[in-house]
C-alpha cells in the first residue's frame, strides 16, 4: 500500500514537472517570445534596443532555463516576472487567496444549481421541465464568458456568480445525463414499480451508483472554473492569478507562465486524483 | 538665439491667449474651491504600471503616475503647448546648443522633507545618462557619444553639457522627473504634486497629495486642490465604460469615439472633443530586401507609384466618419494640425480618386482583367494587411480599406494577430506585406521621431537597419533629419522638417490614414478640468482639479 | 417529447435551409458595406439593421450559419470521438494505461494552448482564404477539446470493467475489442451526448476568441461567434435588441439539437 503511495506521488511530481517544462516548451516556440512592445518606442536608440533584445535570449535555451529555474525553485526562489519586476513568489502570494475564492464559490454555486435542476429534472422526469432546464443551461452556455463578466459588472453582482453561471450549464448537462441514465436501468424502475421512496430510490440505489462519474465531473469541473476565472478576473478587474496569467500570456512573460502552469497543472491533478481517490473508495464500498 | 529668448519669443504669439484662458480657470476655479477643496479624484490606468521609477518610464500607465508624482525643472504647458518655468525660475541654452544652465528655486523640499538643491539634478542627470539604464527618457538626450557633464555653479545654478549639440534640448527636461541624492527614500521621494501612498498590483494606485509640494494658488492657496487620486488598473474599456455611467469614475481619457457618441446622446456635457490629436494611424508595406515575401510582391511595394496609388484609393473621408463617428481627421503626414509649430500647413490633403489610381497603376504596367488587378506578369494583385488584434477602430479601417480597394481589383486579406506575434513580423521575421498601426506622438518635436525616419535606425518601420539609404530619398531624409537636429534655429529647423514632410507625402512610404480626435469625458462633479490634445489630455493641471462631493 | 423532436427538426431544418438559401433571402450578401447606412437600425431593406460599417446583419447571420452550424458540430463529433477512445479505452483497460491516459489528459488540461494556437497561426501562410483558416481552427479545437469528456469516460468505462455484465460476458468468450464496442461503448452515451453537445457552442465561441491570434474566420467573412462577440459592447446594446438575435438563434440550435440527442439517449437506455 505504501508503495502504491509513493507511486502515485512520484508520478503526479513527474506529471507536474512534465507540466512546467511543456509551458516553458510551448511559450518559447510561440512567435512573440524575443520582443518586447517597448523596442518600438521611438526615443530608444539602437544599443537600448539591442540590450532589450538580449535580456530575451538568457531563456533562448529552454532546457537549460528549466533547469536553472528547478534549482531556484528548490530553494524557494520561483524567478522574477520579466513584465511586472516583482518576484512570482509574492505575486502568487498575493494573488491566490482571492483566485481561490473566487474558484471555490463559482464552483459551489455552480454545483448547487446544476444537482438542484439535474434532481429535480430526473426525479420529476416531466418533458417539459427538462426543456426549461435545457433552455436555461443552453442560454448559459451560449453567452459568451466575457459576456456574462460584463454583466456581473453591470449589475454588480460578484465575479464568483459570473464563475458559476459559467460552469453550471456543463456540470448540468454532465450530472443530468448520468442520472436519467441511472434512473432509466433496469434495477431502479423495478424499485420504483414496487413503490419504494423517490428519496430512498436516490440515495440508496442511484446516487451510489454515479457517484464515482459525479466525483469525475467535480474533478474536471475544477479545470472549467480555471478556465472561466481568466476573463472574468480580466474583465471584472479582480487582482488574482487569472488576470496575472492573461498579463503574463501577452508579454511572454516565461517566469511568470511556467509558475502559473505548474499551479493549475498541480491544482488539476490533485483535484482529479481526488476524485478518483474517493470514487475508488465509493466502488469499494459498494462491492 | 538662446533657449531663453526662444521662449520668449513663442509665448509672444500666444500670450494673451494663455492669460485670458488661465484668467477664465481661475475665475471658475476660484469659486469651486472656496466651496470645495479636497475630494478624491478616481479614474482608470489601462495596463499596470511597470515601474515607479522616474526614469525607467516607457509605458503610457508609468508616464501618468511620473506625471502627476514627478517634479521637473520646465514643463511644457499642456494646453498652450508652450514651456514653462517649474523648478527651474530661468534657462539658457549655449549657443552651440550643447549646454543648458538652469537657475532653480530656492526653498523647496522633497515630499519626505529633503531639501531640493542643484546637486540633485546633476544626481539625477548622471543617473538618467547611465548607459546601463536603457532609458527612452535618456536616449532621447543622446545625440552623440561622449559623457554628459553636470556642473553645479552654486546650490541654485546648475549647467549641463552634452558631447553634442541636442535640438530641442529645453523641451526635453518635460520628462526628467527630478530625483533626491540624499533622501533616503530614493525615488519614492518626489517634487511633484502627489506622492504614490498605495500600490495594489493589479488593482489600484493610491496617489495622496504631497504635503510639502510647493506651488500655490493665485490666492497663496496649497495646491494641489484633491486629497488624493485613485487609479484603477482596468484595460477593458466596456468596463470603464460601464463605471464611469455609475459615477464610479471621474474622468476617462482617449474615449473610443463610438462611447462618445453614445454619451454624447445623453449627457453632453460630460464628452469633450478637444480636435485632432498629435496621433496618427498610417499602413506601410514592407520594404525590406531580405523579407521572405515573393520578388514581384516587393517590386510593388518598392514602387512609390503604386503606394501612392494605393494611398489614392483610400477613402480616408470614410474611414473618419464610419469608424470614428466623425471625431477624426484625414491625415496629411507625420504630424497632424494639432502640432501648431512643426505641422507643414502647405501639404495638400491625398484625394481619394478610385479612377485615378487605377490609371497609376496603369503606367507601371498594371491591368484589371475581369475585375482582378494583375501586374505586368500577370500576377494577381493580393496582399494581407495586418494589425493587432483588439483595437476595433483599426480593424474596421482594415476592412473598410478591403472594400476600397476590391474596387480597384485588389483583394486583400485582413489579419488579425496578438500584439507580440505583430512585433516579431515587423522587426524581426519581416514575414509580412502591409501592416496598419498608429503612433504615439508624445513630443511636439521631431526629434521625437527621429528613430523613426533615420534609414539605420530599427523604427524605420517600412525597411529598417539600412547600412547605406536604398533610396535617394530615403537619403535626403536622413540629411534633413540629421541637419534639423545639429540646428538650434527653429526657422532653419522648421524648413528642414517641412521638407521631410514634402518627401513623405511624396514617395508615401508611411500611408498616413486619419488623425484622431483627442475625446475624453469628465464627471460634473470634478472642476477645473479643461481637457486638450497632449498627453495627459484631462488631467495635465490635476493640481489645480477639485472634485465635489457627491 | 415526440412533438418537442418534431420541433427540434423543423427548427434545425428551417436554419439551414435559410442558411443555405442565402444568396437569396440577403442577395445583398454578407460583405457590402452601406457606408451611408452604418449602425441603422431594422428597416425593410435590412431586416435586422446594419452593422457598424453598415453591412446587412440579416445577410451576416445567414452566412455565419453556414460555417458555424456546419463546423461546429463536427469539431464537436471529433472531439467527442477522441474523448471516447481516449477516455473509454483507458477506463477499460485499467492499470497502467488508464493511469498513463490520465496523467496525459490531466496534462492537457493544464497546458496553455493559447501558445500552440500562436503557433499554430505562424505557420499559416498571411495570404490563407478565410475558409481554411476556419477549417483549421475549428480542428484545432476538436483536437484539443476531449480532456473534460475523457475523464469521466475514463471512471465510467473502469466502472464497466467490473460491471457484472462484463464479467459474463468476458467469462462467454466475447473477444476484448468486440466487449468493449457492443457493452462498453453504448454505454458512454450519456457522457458522450453531453460532451458533443457543450461542445458545439463553446467551440463556436471559441473560434471568435481566436480571432485576436489571426485564427478564426477572417474578415469580411461572418461566423456566429464573431457575431455574438459584438453582445460584448454592452454598454452600447440596451436600447438594440436586434443585435441580440445571434444569440437567440444559437440557442434554439442547441436546444434542437438536445432535444434529438435525447430521444437517442432514451433509446441507448
Amino acid at each position: 500500500m505504501r508503495a502504491r503511495i509513493a507511486g502515485h506521488a512520484l508520478a503526479l511530481v513527474a506529471t507536474v514537472f512534465l507540466g512546467g517544462l511543456f509551458s516553458a516548451t510551448l511559450v518559447r516556440l510561440a512567435p512573440g517570445f524575443d520582443v518586447d512592445e517597448q523596442q518600438l518606442d521611438p526615443h530608444l536608440n539602437a544599443e537600448s534596443v539591442q540590450a532589450l533584445r538580449a535580456a530575451r535570449r538568457q531563456e533562448h535555451n529552454i532546457f537549460q532555463f528549466y533547469f536553472s529555474y528547478m534549482n531556484r525553485a528548490a530553494h524557494g526562489d520561483l524567478g522574477t516576472s520579466l513584465a511586472l519586476g516583482q518576484p512570482v513568489r509574492t505575486l502568487l502570494r498575493d494573488r491566490a487567496p482571492l483566485t481561490l475564492r473566487l474558484l471555490a464559490v463559482g464552483l459551489g454555486l455552480g454545483w448547487v444549481a446544476a444537482l438542484t435542476l439535474a434532481l429535480t429534472a430526473a426525479w420529476l422526469r416531466l418533458s417539459a421541465y427538462d426543456l426549461l432546464t435545457t433552455l436555461v443551461s443552453g442560454t448559459f452556455l451560449c453567452i459568451p464568458a466575457a459576456v456574462l463578466a460584463l454583466l456581473s459588472v453591470l449589475w454588480n453582482v460578484p465575479g464568483s456568480l459570473a464563475i458559476a453561471l459559467i460552469v453550471f450549464p456543463r456540470i448540468y448537462r454532465y450530472a443530468r445525463n448520468l442520472l436519467a441514465k441511472s434512473y432509466s436501468l433496469p434495477h431502479i424502475i423495478t424499485a420504483r414499480a414496487k413503490g419504494l421512496g423517490e428519496a430512498r430510490i436516490l440515495f440508496w440505489h442511484v446516487l451510489p451508483g454515479v457517484a464515482p462519474q459525479l466525483l469525475a465531473v467535480a474533478g474536471v469541473s475544477v479545470s472549467m472554473a480555471v478556465g472561466a476565472v481568466i476573463p472574468v478576473e480580466a474583465l471584472c478587474g479582480l487582482a488574482g492569478v487569472g488576470q496575472l496569467a492573461w498579463q503574463a500570456a501577452l508579454a511572454r512573460d516565461l517566469p511568470l507562465l511556467v509558475n502559473i502552469t505548474i499551479l493549475v497543472t498541480l491544482v488539476t491533478l490533485l483535484a482529479n486524483s481526488g476524485a478518483d481517490v474517493i470514487g475508488h473508495m465509493v466502488r469499494a464500498q459498494e462491492s | 538665439m538662446s533657449g531663453r529668448h526662444k521662449m520668449r519669443g513663442q509665448m509672444s504669439k500666444t500670450c494673451w491667449k494663455s492669460i485670458a484662458v488661465g484668467v477664465i480657470c481661475v475665475a471658475s476655479l476660484s469659486a469651486h474651491v472656496a466651496a470645495q477643496a479636497g475630494g478624491e479624484l478616481k479614474f482608470c490606468l489601462r495596463m499596470e504600471p511597470k515601474t515607479f521609477d522616474p526614469l525607467k518610464v516607457e509605458d503610457e500607465a508609468s508616464a501618468a503616475i511620473r506625471y502627476l508624482t514627478g517634479g521637473v525643472l520646465v514643463r511644457v504647458n499642456r494646453q498652450t503647448q508652450e514651456l514653462e518655468p517649474e523648478l527651474a525660475q530661468s534657462w539658457n541654452i549655449s549657443k552651440d546648443g550643447r549646454q543648458i544652465t538652469f537657475r532653480l528655486r530656492s526653498g523647496i523640499s522633497f515630499s519626505d522633507g529633503t531639501p531640493f538643491a542643484a546637486e540633485d539634478v546633476a544626481y539625477t542627470v548622471q543617473q538618467l545618462m547611465d548607459p546601463a539604464l536603457h532609458s527612452a527618457t535618456g536616449d532621447a538626450f543622446r545625440s552623440g557619444t561622449g559623457n554628459v557633464e553636470s556642473k553645479v555653479i552654486s546650490p541654485t545654478q546648475i549647467s549641463i553639457t552634452f558631447p553634442a549639440p541636442v535640438a530641442g534640448l529645453d523641451r526635453l527636461f518635460d520628462q526628467v522627473a527630478i530625483l533626491s541624492e540624499r533622501s533616503p527614500k530614493k525615488e519614492t521621494a518626489v517634487l511633484g504634486p502627489f506622492i504614490v501612498a498605495d500600490y495594489k498590483p493589479g488593482a489600484t494606485v493610491l496617489l495622496k497629495r504631497n504635503p510639502n509640494y510647493w506651488k500655490t494658488d493665485g490666492q497663496g492657496r496649497k495646491l494641489p486642490y484633491l486629497d488624493s487620486i485613485r487609479l484603477d488598473i482596468q484595460p477593458n474599456r466596456d468596463v470603464e465604460m460601464l463605471r464611469f455611467k455609475r459615477g464610479e469614475l471621474d474622468l476617462i481619457n482617449s474615449l473610443d469615439s463610438e462611447y462618445f457618441d453614445k454619451l454624447a446622446a445623453t449627457s453632453p456635457q460630460l464628452v469633450h472633443d478637444a480636435g485632432p490629436s498629435l496621433d496618427s494611424e498610417q499602413l506601410w508595406f514592407n520594404e525590406v530586401a531580405k523579407a521572405p515575401i515573393p520578388r514581384y510582391k516587393k517590386n510593388w511595394f518598392r514602387s512609390a507609384n503604386f503606394r501612392r496609388a494605393i494611398s489614392e484609393a483610400i477613402n480616408r473621408e470614410d474611414l473618419s466618419r464610419i469608424v470614428f463617428h466623425g471625431h477624426a481627421q484625414p491625415a496629411l503626414g507625420p504630424f497632424s494640425p494639432a502640432n501648431k509649430f512643426w505641422f507643414n500647413s502647405n501639404l495638400q490633403p491625398q484625394t481619394y480618386s478610385p479612377d485615378a489610381a487605377l490609371k497609376a497603376l496603369q503606367t507601371d504596367g498594371f491591368r484589371l482583367e475581369n475585375g482582378v488587378l494583375k501586374d505586368k506578369d500577370r500576377n494577381e494583385v493580393v496582399f494581407s494587411i495586418v494589425t493587432n488584434a483588439g483595437s476595433k477602430p483599426r480593424e474596421r479601417m482594415a476592412v473598410l480599406i478591403q472594400d476600397d480597394l476590391q474596387k480597384i481589383g485588389i483583394h486583400v486579406n485582413v489579419v488579425t494577430l496578438d500584439f507580440p506575434s505583430l512585433i516579431e513580423r515587423m522587426t524581426q521575421s519581416f514575414d509580412y506585406e502591409a501592416i496598419i498601426l498608429g503612433l504615439t506622438n508624445v513630443d511636439l518635436d521631431p526629434n521625437g521621431e527621429m528613430n523613426v525616419w533615420l534609414s539605420s535606425s530599427e523604427n524605420h518601420q517600412w525597411n529598417p537597419q539600412q547600412k547605406v539609404p536604398e533610396t535617394s530619398w530615403e537619403a535626403e531624409i536622413d540629411r534633413l533629419m540629421r541637419a534639423q537636429a545639429a540646428s538650434t534655429d527653429p526657422r532653419r529647423r522648421k524648413e528642414a522638417f517641412d521638407r521631410v514632410q514634402e518627401i513623405v507625402a511624396e514617395e508615401q512610404p508611411f500611408i498616413f490614414l486619419i488623425n484622431k480626435n483627442a475625446l475624453s469625458a469628465v464627471s460634473t462633479a470634478v472642476h477645473g478640468a479643461a481637457p486638450v490634445i497632449l498627453s495627459p489630455q484631462t488631467f495635465w493641471n490635476a493640481d489645480r482639479l477639485t472634485v465635489a462631493a457627491k | 417529447m415526440n412533438l418537442w423532436r418534431k420541433l427540434a427538426c423543423v427548427i434545425l431544418a428551417v436554419v439551414l435551409c435559410a442558411s443555405f438559401a442565402a444568396n437569396w433571402l440577403a442577395p445583398a450578401g454578407y460583405a457590402r458595406q452601406y457606408r451611408e447606412a452604418t449602425n441603422a437600425g431594422p428597416s425593410r431593406t435590412h431586416w435586422l439593421g446594419t452593422d457598424e460599417i453598415g453591412r446587412d446583419r440579416f445577410a451576416r447571420v445567414l452566412y455565419g450559419t453556414r460555417i458555424s452550424l456546419l463546423l461546429a458540430p463536427a469539431a464537436a463529433l471529433l472531439s467527442t470521438l477522441m474523448a471516447a477512445l481516449i477516455g473509454g479505452l483507458a477506463g477499460y483497460l485499467g492499470g497502467v494505461w488508464a493511469r498513463m491516459a490520465m496523467a496525459v489528459t490531466d496534462l492537457f488540461l493544464s497546458l496553455p494552448w493559447l501558445f500552440l494556437l500562436i503557433t499554430a497561426r505562424a505557420l499559416m501562410p498571411l495570404n490563407v482564404s478565410p475558409l481554411i483558416s476556419v477549417l483549421v481552427t475549428f480542428l484545432l479545437l476538436g483536437l484539443l477539446g476531449w480532456t473534460t469528456a475523457a475523464r469521466v469516460l475514463c471512471t465510467t468505462a473502469g466502472s464497466l470493467r467490473s460491471a457484472d455484465f462484463v464479467r459474463q460476458a468476458r467469462a462467454a468468450g466475447i473477444p476484448g475489442q468486440r466487449l468493449f464496442w457492443i457493452h462498453v461503448m453504448p454505454n458512454l452515451k450519456p457522457v458522450l451526448y453531453a460532451q458533443f453537445w457543450i461542445s458545439i457552442p463553446v467551440f463556436i465561441l471559441s473560434e471568435a476568441n481566436l480571432g485576436i491570434l489571426g485564427l478564426g474566420v477572417a474578415e469580411p467573412m461572418p461566423s456566429w461567434g464573431s457575431l455574438l462577440k459584438e453582445l460584448e459592447g454592452l454598454v452600447s446594446l440596451g436600447d438594440e435588441p436586434w443585435k441580440f438575435v445571434p444569440l437567440i438563434l444559437l440557442v434554439l440550435v442547441v436546444i434542437s439539437f438536445q432535444l434529438l440527442l435525447s430521444r437517442h439517449d432514451e433509446v441507448a437506455a
